[in-house]
């Protein structure tokens, strides 16, 4: 499956200015990881030392938060869109 | 002026006062550190600073994110210039400590801020910041209050604005926005795809988004209720504080502001216990208080308190700890709670608070009911809203008795049923 990442304007720096990239995988982690692979400074920056993204890392995957989904082992579709936020509190 | 700097709250990297809002090193949130070395340790002189200045949260200039100073010709002028908030009442509430079996418990009423909500703290500082920083153009992802309140000051100060809202929020606070013509838009969906929308755009637009992007200065606005409580008590510190949570923003400042003032030597003993409270069809937090957890998993929200309607509470994690440092504690009451919160405020207090003040309401009876508040304790609670804003919320819980205007009609309607 390949999936269209869209990348926050805080973490292009960490993908040569990309602000959209393609990586391939069947669920969110192997996405996360091609991602990885090709960008190694991204996962640094949004993941903790064992693997798991930081606390205020959010990702949706078509608009909906993997959280309600199965977080890291949700699967993705072909064509999926995988976006990177970081949380924001307000009200 | 004592601001300094942004910086990571997690891995403490350093930033520039921009309008910046995440660390590009770990993604951690930013906020404002100050340095108070230059600021005067003559605590009589500072009161006295703070006292005479203007009765609005520009009295406290030295502790808020502004390189400038406060907005106007002078300190003392800035009463007059945009929207000021803040000074709010702190009202003794002894009939409600009564109902309770408590003995000292006081009502900070927010809802008597220009937009009535404690919102217009928050905006007040973020939208000075953001004329500071060159903004034209101001906007938000509100659940209601921020949009008044963020509509309003652009009314005032002659800034466009773009205010982002959820479809279906509640009719009053949908009015209220609209009639300072402000661009309204309405989301479909909740305030969390509200504000993954907005979190976007942000990168698209230039505007100060003031809870995105100014974020940081926003949230500073929350640690002048902690000022004005301490400043009304008599430069003493409250025992204990009640306080809504919905991202955990206003419970976490108004704590770093009675510390701010301890560590300048402003305020002495001990800081207060925090208790935050939530609905429990909206409580993240909450629940990751009792199930002993440090992060916060995100919710649908299903309440009538939609100004506490955040799913996703981005600083959940800094208010659990809190609640847990504090000695305190984060509870949830169910919308029949918080419908019986507001009678409870208004029937003993004379204020009417929108479903959020139905929440912290609620929870200070919870909390008092559990035997958890020493009767000696002097208890501060937070009501951050209107209730003219919520009408739903008490729709249908009294009857009003419609007569011929007789005196006899009056006898045998009013005297008659007020017997049973």
């Amino acid at each position: 499956m390949t999936v269209l990442v869209k990348i926050p304007t805080q973490l292009r720096a960490a993908t040569g200015g990309e602000a959209e990239a393609e990586a391939d995988g069947a669920t969110v982690q192997e996405v996360l990881d091609d991602l990885f692979a090709r960008h190694d400074e991204l996962r640094a920056r949004i993941s903790d030392d064992d693997g798991t993204l930081r606390r205020f890392v959010n990702v949706y995957l078509a608009g909906e938060d993997i959280r309600f989904l199965d977080g890291l082992a949700t699967p993705v579709v072909d064509g999926a869109e995988l976006t990177i936020l970081p949380a924001v509190a307000g009200g | 002026m004592a601001v300094s700097h942004l910086q990571c709250k997690e891995c403490k990297a350093e930033y520039p006062l921009e309008a910046l809002y995440v660390c590009e090193r770990c993604f951690g949130p930013l906020e404002v550190a100050y340095d108070h070395s230059r600021t005067s340790r003559d605590i009589g002189e500072l009161r006295r600073r703070i006292q005479g200045g203007p009765q609005n949260i520009w009295r406290y200039a030295d502790f808020l994110p502004l390189a400038g100073g406060p907005p106007g010709p002078s300190g003392r002028l800035a009463s007059r210039v945009g929207l000021p908030a803040g000074c709010t009442p702190l009202i003794r509430a002894d009939r409600l400590a009564a109902a309770l079996g408590l003995r000292e418990v006081w009502v900070k009423n927010d809802a008597a801020n220009p937009t009535h909500s404690f919102k217009d703290r928050v905006v007040s500082v973020a939208v000075t910041r953001a004329r500071e920083l060159g903004f034209e153009t101001i906007a938000c992802a509100s659940t209601g209050n921020l949009a008044n309140s963020v509509a309003a000051h652009g009314a005032a100060l002659g800034l466009e604005s773009y205010v982002f809202i959820p479809a279906d929020l509640e009719e009053q606070k949908v009015l209220a926005t609209g009639v300072y013509g402000t661009k309204l838009v309405g989301v479909k969906g909740n305030y969390d795809d509200v504000n993954r929308l907005c979190t976007e755009l942000c990168a698209e637009r230039d505007w100060a988004f003031v809870n995105i992007n100014l974020r940081p200065y926003y949230a500073e606005g929350s640690k002048t209720l902690a000022f004005e409580i301490a400043e009304q008590l008599g430069w003493e510190l409250p025992d204990r504080c009640i306080v809504p949570i919905a991202s955990g923003s206003l419970f976490t400042k108004i704590a770093a502001g009675f510390r701010e003032w301890a560590e300048i030597g402003l305020l002495d003993g001990e800081q207060p216990r925090m208790n935050g409270a939530q609905a429990e069809g909206c409580s993240p937090v909450a629940s990751a208080f009792a199930d002993g957890h440090d992060v916060c998993r995100p919710v649908k929200p299903n309440t009538i308190a939609k100004s506490l309607a955040i799913g996703n509470p981005a600083d959940g994690p800094y208010a659990l700890e809190l609640a847990r440092r504090s000695g305190g504690s984060i509870d949830a009451v169910s919308d029949e709670e918080i419908r019986a919160g507001i009678r409870l405020l208004a029937q003993t207090t004379g204020v009417f608070t929108e479903t959020a003040g139905g929440v912290t309401t609620a929870v200070l009876a919870k909390l008092a009911a559990r035997g958890e508040i020493d009767p000696d304790e002097r208890v501060v609670l937070v009501i951050t809203g209107e209730g003219l804003k919520t009408l739903d919320a008490v729709r249908g819980t009294f009857e009003t008795r419609t007569i011929e205007p007789t005196l006899e009609a009056f006898e045998a309607g009013v005297t008659a049923t007020a017997a049973v």
